[in-house]
């Protein structure tokens, strides 16, 4: 394994000054697959797509053509909606593909409608992300003025509406249906699948496809290379590139297109071109693979690749793309209450489980942070997890309805396993185990 | 694969490992509680949309890809799914629901009004962990917020189960509550400053699966452990829904509606909820009052009877029969009002009776159309409505009509004067200028020309459009009581004369009205919607002689006395200075009587002018039955006793026959009920048996065969064939109110189902309606056996004959009787001459009614009392500008009438050229305007000069 001289695809205009405008964006070959794609029949356009074997970059994993194949034939109307919520814990990659290449987003949203028979698309961007939105907005609004967006597209006679809405601060709107719901100018809550799949019943109860920022920024790329060409990048089971968000203690944290299949854990956190090793000279305690939801991974998982059969069947998942470093200084009681109290206060409230579940977890940590824990409270944590999650198994079963209550178990069932003897430490000593004392300057 | 040809009616599934049939669609949860398991749930309601929050009811469900936990209130049934209840999975996953349930849950139970009741507190005992692991702080919010005057919320209590916000967005269409916050700090409130003020609010209260929800009549007045109930009829408005009324040492707690499918299906508005307050008021009367010196004093019932018999008497001696009048009855029972309607015509000797007091239809009108039910309109794809606003008057119908709506297609077309309750519900929603409904009737049913050419053309099209070709049924009422019926009553026949298959549903408002109508409380009109005319001869058999000309109306009454020539008037619970259109002509009416006797609970407007006062037992106090906007009977049930001694009204007439010299043969509430059966030509073969079956306990619809509905065979609907759910099943939840509820019910209803606990239910209702016939005084055997009289109903609804025969012997003739009179039939009255042209100065006047007004019952309840909104004159704020006054400023109003001072309020909703005052607000309104002589009324509004008449209290408008 080593690092690829694989192309890049969608951050290509990251370093371009001017990458965000239309000028910038036609200058490097935007929209030239938009007018590919629009003299050929939508049907084409979603095999090209299908073709290429992309997996849905939000975190499921889910192929994104055969998701498109679920839409029932001749319902109409019909959208598609770009889930632009990314919020998870350590994950900033969306962020960038909006704020530095919008449109690239828009040509991938332009071809993917027309793939679909959409006549309508909506992009829901995270409340949060100011420069995003801004950027987003001064893009449609020029591709509008341009004629690439509107009535009768660049001439070809197929018209089709943007909408931009931004949301409200709510991570759980990253979840599809609860998306939806918020869209609709609802609270954002889950709907129950089924009856709900977006495919069938999404938003306004029309056939609606739910698709990541980044699955659709690659959209023009397969239809200018072909999806056989993307096929080809990466391996068989894990296709094209992958934009990972890697933070924590490394040297250089960053957002780094990588060959996906070819390019390990290891590759992604040492490689100097990358996150160049841990910082300080540290050695690696842990690190999260795929978002704040997933289970953690150790030492020994570095040389697995990044491809999503290998993750999952060691226990994980690539998820959302995030990559978040723990070095030996990390206090993985602290990491693990931080990582819960996330998932208590983005609980939408919803299902009984996670609404009550979470907190009461975070405030168990809690008490055992402040030295108020009892020997009991280790079982006591794993049984409120295993009443969220059944079996604590992976992937997690759920007595809820989406996946946010199970998400706080994985960081408990982790660190409860792996550091058993720092929960031990706290509640026998009221403190941190502080085998390794943080240094001074540590930090710095 | 199945043949796609092929019924499917059943899906065999299996539960516990026990074969069970479920119906197609049918919810997992339905499915399994119908065959005998009872899953634990909190959120799901079956009259609601499930939601699959509470997680409570989660089960192990394999439908062949492994078993996996699935919300069973969410799932349709499918073939071969193996649920598994029992599983350890299953109990873990429940328990821990549970747990998480009652980690923030304060276990206040002895302060907390549902402690006994309570689906939290009876499911964690069958269902749940036996002690808690939570050593933490428990969440904490203020303790009961008020949000709204009648319904306060303790967020520490609430499980967040998403029934109330679900019930007030998607069933009472008021989302006035919703979710705030989120994750654990999720809350149920209001928005800020904006009240849950919706009419159905107290429905919340009832289905709260916990006692965060608390009703403030109710709160801290009893424990479910102290309360005795008993089916009954809500009186409140004629819609007639079934409720449990309940008391405690003697006084009424609590109404709970009873989910029957036909009517109510669980919902009661927050007015019949409520109004029990009144029943328990320190104003009722105990005693009878005779004028003496001026002043009304108590007196014996011996003394005052004599006082009445005499003055009666003497009136007709000196003036004759038709000297006397009977005004009022719809607030009766239909065994009183029969009683006096029978008084009437043989002691009293007079036809002036009026159930009606010049506010409703003629009796010949509501008696003579085809009639419909609520189910018939909700189900007939296109219903037209010429009515006051249903969502004021008769709030479940609103809420039937609006189902009907929002998940049926239903299509409504209104003819409205101005903006109601429905009309953001209407498919299409037609003005008409008071006095012109039968125009813009005969328009809508030409295809929408020759409108009002106003530009409203377009709209009448678009109506007649919507109104198609098919099955019409009509809710018809009286729109105004500023304008005469006569428009309405046109417009009726024009619409049965264009299309003749057309049905009606009465939407006349008043408790019994339809059972007063009935009974023959009506000039003209006899018992069983026949004619003194036609049916004289038939009576005569059994009544002896009868008047021998049709007698007055209420407003005919009302006009001979103010002339001199009424010299006994019997107000039967009627307060014509109240409820009276014309408030003139009944103060002049009441003042010209000879002598005037009123028989009600309170002291009202009229009765102070009384010259005898007879005290009455009211709603809770007295047995019998009762009669809905659709003909439906169903029993009323004594719960507590009147106070002092105040008695039944059908009491009062046989004392006062007696005194009179006359015998009315009858001795208990069960007599009268089986004289009716016997006479009344509509009623015949609705016995007791009937009423008493559990068929019966939905009510059943009177009526020859050709109507609607035929005895003793409520209507099918999908629980229909399951007797005694239906019916007490009360709320449609997890439970049994009252003090019928136990442990035993509760975990009973996951062993043996729901049907068995609800017939023991039924019987003990039924016990208690025996009881309630004693409490009238009647020394009555109870009910025959319960099986025999459930095999009678059988009987009887399967054999349309036996209900609609010949009189079953009982009349004192034998077999050679008179035959049988015809029914009173509609027919359609010559075209309305048309009101007169409106000047352009004036406004032609419509009246309302409210939900909230100055009438007896809510006046004389505290907790409704203050919701009465008061009479502001709404005016459209085109005509505002016109005035050059702001909303909010007081003007003058004249009418033919006098000319009273009113705050003017903008209101698009009343259209140009009319002026809205609602009906009956406590102080001088409506009343005093309108004048009955006219067909309408017009008035002219004032400014009352500068700077005179803003108003800065009220309204707004600085």
């Amino acid at each position: 394994m080593a690092v690829t001289d694989a192309p890049k695809i969608i951050t290509t205009r990251f370093d371009v000054a001017d990458g965000h405008t239309l000028a910038g964006y036609e200058r490097t070959g935007g929209y030239a697959a938009l007018r590919t794609a629009l003299g050929r029949a939508p049907a084409d356009v979603l095999a090209e797509v299908k073709a290429a074997n992309i997996q849905g970059r939000g975190g499921a994993g889910f192929p994104a053509g055969v998701k498109w194949g679920f839409l029932p034939p001749d319902v109409h109307p019909r959208y598609l909606v770009v889930n632009g919520d990314e919020s998870e814990p350590g994950t900033y990659k969306d962020r960038l593909l909006m704020e530095r290449d919008p449109h690239q987003l828009i040509e991938g949203v332009l071809i993917s409608s027309y793939a679909v028979e959409a006549k309508q698309a909506f992009i829901y961007v995270r409340g949060e992300m100011a420069h995003a939105q801004e950027r987003l907005a001064a893009a449609l609004n020029e591709a509008y003025a341009a004629g690439l967006v509107g009535r009768d597209i660049a001439g070809s006679g197929w018209s089709m509406d943007v909408v931009l809405h931004w949301g409200a601060g709510a991570y759980i709107v990253g979840e599809e249906t609860a998306l939806i719901e918020s869209l609709e100018g609802r609270r954002g809550m889950p709907r129950l699948k089924p009856p709900f799949f977006p495919a069938a019943k999404g938003l306004y109860m029309q056939p609606t496809i739910v698709n990541n920022v980044e699955t659709l920024a690659n959209v023009p790329w397969i239809v200018s290379n072909g999806g056989a060409a993307f096929a080809a990048l990466g391996t068989e089971e894990s296709a094209g590139m992958r934009i990972f968000a890697l933070s924590g203690h490394v040297r250089r944290p960053g957002v780094y297109e990588v060959e996906m299949g070819k390019t390990t854990f290891r590759d992604l956190i040492e490689a100097p071109i990358y996150g160049g090793g841990i910082r300080n000279g540290g050695t690696l305690k842990a690190f999260i693979p795929g978002g704040a939801s997933a289970p953690w991974f150790y030492e020994e998982h570095l040389d697995l690749p990044l491809s999503k059969p290998s993750v999952d069947k060691a226990g994980s998942m690539l998820g959302s793309g995030a990559i978040v470093v723990m070095d030996h200084t990390t206090d993985a009681v602290k990491a693990c209450a931080r990582v819960v109290r996330f998932f208590a206060h983005e609980s939408c409230g919803k299902c009984t489980p996670c609404r009550e579940g979470t907190t009461w977890l975070h405030q168990i940590l809690q008490r055992i942070l402040a030295g108020d824990g009892r020997p009991s409270d280790l079982e006591l944590l794993m049984d409120v997890c295993d009443n969220i999650s059944p079996g604590i198994a992976w992937p997690p079963k759920q007595t809820t309805i989406c996946p946010l209550g199970p998400s706080a178990v994985s960081p408990i069932a982790s660190a409860l396993v792996r550091f058993r003897s720092e929960f031990e430490a706290y509640i026998a000593n009221g403190r941190h185990a502080a085998a390794v004392p943080v240094e001074v300057g540590a930090r710095g | 694969m199945a043949d796609p040809l092929e019924v499917v009616t059943t899906v065999s599934i299996t539960i516990d490992g026990r074969p069970v049939e479920a119906r197609p669609g049918e919810l997992l949860i339905a499915a399994a509680e119908r065959a005998g398991t009872y899953i634990p749930r909190f959120c799901y309601h079956p009259r609601m949309e499930p939601v699959g929050m509470c997680r409570m009811c989660i089960v192990e469900v394999d439908t062949g890809r492994g078993p996996a936990l699935q919300p069973s209130c969410m799932i349709p049934v499918a073939e071969g799914m193996a649920v598994s209840t029992e599983s350890d999975v299953t109990k873990k996953a429940q328990d821990g629901v549970l747990e998480f349930l009652l980690i923030n849950h304060p276990l206040d139970c002895p302060v907390c009004d549902k402690g006994g009741e309570c689906p939290l507190q009876d499911q964690t005992l069958a269902f749940g962990p036996g002690e808690s692991r939570f050593v933490e702080e428990k969440r904490h919010y203020e303790k009961p917020i008020p949000l709204s005057g009648l319904v306060s919320m303790d967020r520490e209590r609430c499980i967040l189960c998403d029934r109330c916000t679900r019930f007030a967005k998607d069933v009472a269409g008021d989302p006035l509550i919703t979710f705030i916050g989120r994750g654990n700090e999720t809350q149920v409130n209001t928005f800020p400053d904006d009240p849950f003020s919706s009419y159905f609010s107290g429905n919340t209260v009832q289905i709260c699966p916990v006692g965060a929800l608390l009703a403030k009549p109710y709160r801290f007045k009893a424990r479910p452990w102290d309360l005795d109930q008993v089916e009954s009829t809500c009186t409140a408005c004629s819609v007639g829904c079934r409720m449990a009324v309940q008391s405690s040492t003697n006084r009424l707690v609590r109404h709970l509606g009873i989910d029957v499918d036909p009517v109510n299906w669980g919902w009661l508005c927050d007015k019949g909820r409520f109004d029990f307050e009144a029943v328990n008021a320190e104003e009722r009367l105990g005693a009878p009052l005779m004028r003496k010196d001026e002043e009304l004093v108590e007196v014996s019932w011996s003394e005052a009877l004599t006082e009445v018999a005499e003055r009666l008497a003497g009136a007709s001696e000196r003036h004759g029969a038709g000297s006397l009048a009977v005004l009022g009855g719809a607030r009766l029972a239909n065994e009183d009002a029969y009683a006096w309607s029978k008084l009437a015509r043989t002691v009293l000797g007079t036809d002036n009776v009026d159930a009606q007091l010049g506010d409703g239809l003629p009796a010949e009108v509501v008696l003579g159309l085809p009639r419909a039910t609520i189910d018939a309109a909700c189900q007939a794809g296109t219903v037209v409505l010429l009515t006051p606003d249903i969502k004021e008057e008769l709030p479940v119908l609103y809420l039937r009509l609006r189902d009907a709506v929002v998940s049926k297609g239903l299509r409504l077309i209104e003819l409205s004067p101005t903006a109601t309750g429905l009309t953001g519900l209407a498919a299409a929603s037609l003005r008409y200028r008071p006095g012109e409904a039968a125009q813009v009737m005969r328009s809508l049913l030409a295809g929408g020309d020759g409108g009002a050419g106003d530009g409203s053309d377009d709209a009448l099209r678009e109506a007649a459009a919507i109104l198609g070709d098919g099955p019409i049924v009509c809710v018809l009422g009286r729109p105004s009581l500023a304008e005469s019926a006569d428009s309405v009553v046109a417009a009726a026949g024009a619409l049965l004369e264009a299309r003749p298959g057309t049905t009606f549903l009465s939407a006349l408002r008043r408790g019994n009205v339809h059972g007063a109508l009935d009974m023959g409380l009506a000039p003209g009109v006899l018992p069983g919607r026949v004619s003194l005319h036609d049916a004289r001869e038939w009576f005569t058999s059994s009544w002896g002689s009868l008047p021998d000309t049709q007698g007055l109306d209420a407003a005919g009454t009302l006009t001979a006395a103010a002339e001199g020539r009424i010299q006994g008037l019997v107000l039967l619970g009627a307060d014509p200075l109240g409820d009276f259109p014309d408030r003139d002509l009944a103060r002049r009416g009441i003042a010209g009587a000879g002598f005037v006797v009123a028989i009600d609970a309170f002291l009202t407007e009229s009765s102070r002018q009384a010259d005898v006062v007879l005290p009455a037992a009211t709603f809770g106090e007295r047995g019998g039955t009762t009669t809905n906007i659709e003909g439906r009977i169903s029993r009323l049930s004594a719960k507590v006793t009147a106070p002092g001694s105040a008695r039944a009204d059908w009491m009062i007439a046989v004392e006062l026959a007696s005194r009179m010299g006359s015998d009315l043969g009858v001795e208990s509430v069960d007599d009268l009920w089986d004289e009716i059966e016997r006479v009344a030509p509509s009623h015949l073969g609705l016995t007791r048996t009937v009423l008493q079956s559990l068929d019966g306990a939905d009510g059943v619809l009177a009526g020859p065969a050709d109507d609607v509905g035929t005895a003793g065979a409520p209507p099918t609907m999908s629980q229909a064939d399951e007797p005694g759910v239906s019916a007490a099943a009360a709320q449609g939840q997890d439970h049994l109110p009252g003090n019928v509820q136990t442990e035993e019910a509760v975990l009973g209803a996951g062993a043996a189902g729901g049907a068995l606990g609800s017939e023991a239910v039924t019987e003990a209702f039924n016990a208690d309606a025996d009881t309630a016939d004693y409490a009238d005084g009647a020394s009555e055997e109870a009910g025959g056996g319960e099986e025999a009289a459930v095999a009678a109903a059988a009987g009887a609804a399967e054999d349309d004959d036996a209900v609609v025969g010949e009189p079953s012997g009982g009349g004192t003739e034998g077999g050679a009787g008179p035959s049988r009179p015809p029914a009173i039939r509609f027919t359609a009255a010559g075209a309305s001459g048309g009101p007169p042209p409106v000047d352009s100065y004036s406004l032609r006047l419509v009246s309302g009614r409210k939900l909230y007004d100055a009438g007896t019952f809510v006046s004389h309840a505290p907790s409704l009392v203050t919701l009465a909104p008061g009479a502001n004159l709404r005016v459209n704020p085109a005509d505002l500008d016109r005035l050059g006054v702001t909303t909010g400023t007081r003007v003058r109003v004249t009418s033919s009438r006098t000319s009273l001072v009113l705050v003017a309020d903008a209101d698009l909703g009343v259209p140009k050229g009319t002026a809205g005052l609602w009906f009956n607000q406590p102080g001088q309104g409506a009343a005093d305007l309108i004048d009955v002589r006219g067909p309408v009324t017009d008035v002219r509004v004032e400014t009352l000069g500068a700077g005179a008449g803003h108003v800065s209290a009220r309204g707004g408008g600085s």
